[in-house]
């Protein structure tokens, strides 16, 4: 495919759209198919097909639109643009859905069906990376194309060198939506200057945190971004060969991925000579058997070798010496979804959004005691009553907001009294805590803070790989501990033993697993010690969740 | 090959380019514990008694895997360090279950003597005391779960100088083991050789020789070094 082709496939894809009287967008992502997605986009085909209106009414999947606790959603766009968005459908209202809108002026449907699209939860909202999340059709090339796709990589390849593809990636101030913020522009100068003959790029979706679902929805939803990303990034820094590692638990994000991959070889987006340029460069999936620890980069790279995905020391770092030896770029899927739009539209324009130091949207899977739960997209810096208080409509049943997980299990609580500190890389470190990939959790005064971190020292414990002697079993003694305080069993010095292994675990593990372990419990120590310190000295619970029976 | 200098424990040394830190601490006589690394096998970086403080980073260096770079100034024996080694030899005593008075290395293990190097009297942690196998159905050798430390050292010389790779980790966590080919017994393994590498390595009681239960065998993980030049020079070429 060449340039032109590309724009003629977009017109006709969009000539094809606005033929249609009426669309019907089903959310495919996998909340919504669990909350019975499936059913009713096959109740809306049938009720289309019922009234012979296929010729006029579009019936398709589409992606996350974001408050997924609502599923399943669905969105009409009617022929003037329009659109309308409905939660909680079931077969049976799909089918009043066709009427309402498919055959107008026959029936009005209840106002309660609806979400209004500027509420809060939408118009707090900056969608750069999800902006075709629940609009383009994961399952088809032309979808994507549609709104604009690849014309970045048409663009960079003929107009744009490596080194001005990376240094539109450093003008962005994109830093790393992995965790640990590292900035993207950086990382690729330096991969672009590696030597070597082979050099590899490696789109990171393990997302081994718990409740957190970003990388899954990108790849679910719109995977053609995720793939014209890594081919700006490969063109950037010289790669030929690129490897997706989707963990094993996302098969439908594996599958969608794995079918834009063929697509886009197919039309000649991907393989050689991309845009009848003089690059090239293939993508293949490799899924990963379950192990949190395999989002780690070296453990990454072990277990797409067919290693056992143990980390190994670093430095040398990927960039230095990776896959087989060669140069590796390794990024999150996520930032490889903001590369697209910085080409588009300059790094400049990016650097727009956010602080002067964390530049840029990040995507947030918000969840816990919050009214609207879900995926949400928000310029860096927002505050986190912004989020807490306008997108997430506030805590349910009256309660007091209490914190903020952040960061799952490398990550921390930000308490109450921090609430107007904007979200960014450095206010997050500060408190204690880390933006880390993006998990959310809104907890009220029914949490109980030990409890809290206790649940993240089992996960950590269960996860640990098991290499190095302080997180293997450092973290079996500190969930022991953890266990004695919540269950009222403990006494001071036990307090004094889980600050020690804190210090030990974070300074001496050999990997990020180990040294961001202890996290949980430090923020927790550090925000809320008096908790620990009622459950040791009084035998107390005061969020009444722990037994202390003795 | 290039020379670079560095401070070790406040005194000016030097070394060669390509080393790691602990050739080189050694090599200036500072006695630095360790116990996953072994002269002759790669390292694994795993038991993490070998760390050091460098000034100007504030993570601290696992000395067997950090290559020298000019400049540096390393301390090995702060207090921070003594501290953490003791915490790490309390964490693998309480791992597994080790009562030495009836172990057949007791008075020639390496984690008995490190423990008492350190001076260690009595572990703070709750031992775990996990339910674990003794695999006696070799013919000479016998492998008690209860003893490993998981340092890997048996896997490295069994896969790295005898060329067998018999011995492999299965799990994760604390609940990784040691096994013996697709986790089979020992007796049963058509890849061993039956060389007694493992034995001779191994730092602890976890793999014997039967001959070593009635006591008094040394362990000599020395012959790797010795097997490895001989290799390497060819000396038994005829
Ligand atoms: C234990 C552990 C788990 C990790 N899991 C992930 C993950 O699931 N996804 C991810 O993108 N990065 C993960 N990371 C971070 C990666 O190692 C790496 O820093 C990141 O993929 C780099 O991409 P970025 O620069 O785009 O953030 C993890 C790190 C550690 C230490
Ligand atoms: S810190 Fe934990 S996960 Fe990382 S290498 Fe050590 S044992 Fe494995
Ligand atoms: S292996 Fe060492 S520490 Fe363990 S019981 Fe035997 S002598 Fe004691
Ligand atoms: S005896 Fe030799 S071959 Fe057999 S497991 Fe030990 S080192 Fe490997
Ligand atoms: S059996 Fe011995 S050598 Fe092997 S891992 Fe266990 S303690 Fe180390
Ligand atoms: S999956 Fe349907 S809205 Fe998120
Ligand atoms: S000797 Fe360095 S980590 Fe074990």
């Amino acid at each position: 495919m060449n340039r032109t082709e590309l724009q003629t496939m977009a017109e006709a894809e969009r000539s094809r759209q606005q033929a249609f009287r009426c669309r019907f967008l089903c959310c495919a992502g996998t909340p919504c198919l669990s909350a019975g997605g499936g059913a009713v986009q096959q109740a809306l085909k049938q009720a289309v097909a019922a009234r012979n209106f296929e010729a006029s009414v579009e019936v398709v999947g589409a992606g996350c639109m974001g408050p997924c606790s609502r599923g399943p959603l669905v969105r009409v766009i009617a022929e003037n643009g329009e659109e309308t968005l409905y939660e909680r459908m079931t077969p049976e209202k799909a089918a009043r859905l066709v009427e309402a809108h498919a055959a107008p002026g026959s029936t009005t449907l209840p106002e309660e069906w609806r979400i209004a699209e500027d509420s809060p939860f939408f118009s707090k909202q900056t969608k750069i990376v999800l902006s075709g999340s629940g609009r383009v059709d994961p399952e088809r090339l032309e979808s994507y194309v549609g709104e604009g796709g690849y014309s970045a990589l048409a663009h960079a390849l003929r107009e744009m060198t490596p080194e001005e593809v990376c240094e539109e990636v450093v003008r962005s101030g994109l830093r790393g939506r992995g965790g640990a913020g590292y900035p993207t522009g950086v990382k690729w100068n330096l991969m672009r200057k590696a030597p070597g003959e082979r050099k590899f790029v490696v789109a990171n979706g393990d997302e081994g945190d718990p409740g957190a679902y970003m990388d899954r929805t990108l790849m679910e939803s719109d995977p053609h971004r995720v793939l014209e990303g890594m081919a700006l990034a490969a063109y950037a820094v010289g790669a030929e060969q690129g490897y997706v590692y989707v963990r094993g638990e996302y098969p439908l994000a594996a599958q969608r991925m794995e079918r834009a991959i063929r697509a886009a070889e197919r039309r000649g987006l991907l393989g050689h000579r991309i845009f009848e340029s003089r690059f090239n460069f293939r993508i293949d999936i490799r899924i990963g058997a379950g192990a949190f620890v395999c989002g780690e980069e070296t453990a990454l790279m072990a277990s797409i070798m067919g290693r056992r995905g143990q980390p190994v020391p670093r430095p040398p770092y990927p960039a230095q010496r990776g896959l087989w030896g060669a140069p590796t770029l390794i990024n999150n899927v996520e930032t490889f979804g903001n590369i697209p739009p910085i080409i588009q539209r300059g790094g400049t324009w990016y650097a727009g959004y956010g602080t002067e130091k964390s530049r840029g949207t990040k995507v947030f899977a918000l969840a816990g005691k919050v009214s609207w739960t879900g995926l949400i997209e928000v310029p860096l810096g927002i505050t986190l009553r912004e989020i807490v208080f306008d997108i997430g409509g506030g805590i349910p049943g009256g309660r007091a907001f209490k914190a903020a997980q952040t960061g799952g299990p490398s990550g921390g609580c930000i308490p109450a009294a921090h609430l107007d500190t904007p979200m960014d890389y450095e206010n997050l470190q500060a408190l204690g805590s880390i933006m880390g990939s993006g998990g959310l959790i809104i907890m009220d005064d029914t949490s109980c803070m030990p409890d809290v971190a206790k649940f993240f020292m089992e996960f950590c414990m269960d996860e640990s790989c098991g290499k190095c002697t302080p997180c293997r079993s450092g973290t079996v003694q500190m969930v022991r501990l953890l266990d004695r305080i919540t269950g009222g069993r403990a006494v001071p010095e036990d307090l004094e033993r889980l600050e020690d292994l804190c210090m030990l675990l974070k300074e001496t593990s050999l990997c990020g697993l180990g040294q961001t372990a202890p996290n949980p419990v430090l923020s927790t120590l550090r925000h809320f010690r008096e908790e620990y310190e009622a459950h040791i000295r009084e035998r107390r619970c005061p969020a009444g969740v722990c037994d202390l029976g003795n | 090959m290039g020379v670079v200098t560095l401070t070790l424990n406040n005194q000016l040394i030097s070394a060669r380019e390509g080393q790691s830190l602990l050739e080189v601490i050694r090599e200036n006589g500072v006695d630095l514990p360790t116990l996953c690394h072994l002269d002759g096998l790669s390292e694994r970086g795993g038991c993490r008694l070998c760390v050091v403080e460098a000034e100007g980073t504030s993570r601290l260096l696992a000395a067997c895997v950090t290559p020298v770079q000019e400049g540096m100034n390393i301390r090995t024996h702060t207090e921070r360090l003594v501290r953490y080694r003791k915490m790490l030899v309390e964490l693998l005593l309480a791992e597994r279950t080790h009562v030495c008075s009836v172990c057949a290395v007791n008075g020639r293990c390496e984690l008995q003597a490190l423990a008492a190097r350190l001076g260690i009297d009595h572990v703070r942690y709750e031992p775990l005391h996990p339910d674990l196998p003794v695999d006696a159905s070799h013919g000479r050798f016998v492998l008690d779960h209860n003893r490993c430390i998981l340092c890997g050292r048996c896997v490295r010389a069994c896969d790295e100088v005898e060329g067998a790779h018999t011995l492999d980790f299965m799990g994760r966590g604390v609940q990784s083991r040691i096994i013996v080919d697709l986790d089979q017994p020992w007796g049963s393994s058509r890849s061993c050789t039956g060389c007694g590498k493992c034995v001779q390595v191994c730092p602890t009681g976890a793999i014997v020789a039967r001959e070593n239960i009635a006591g008094g065998v040394e362990k000599r993980p020395d012959f790797l070094l010795r097997i490895l030049e001989g290799r390497q020079k060819r000396i038994w070429r005829w």
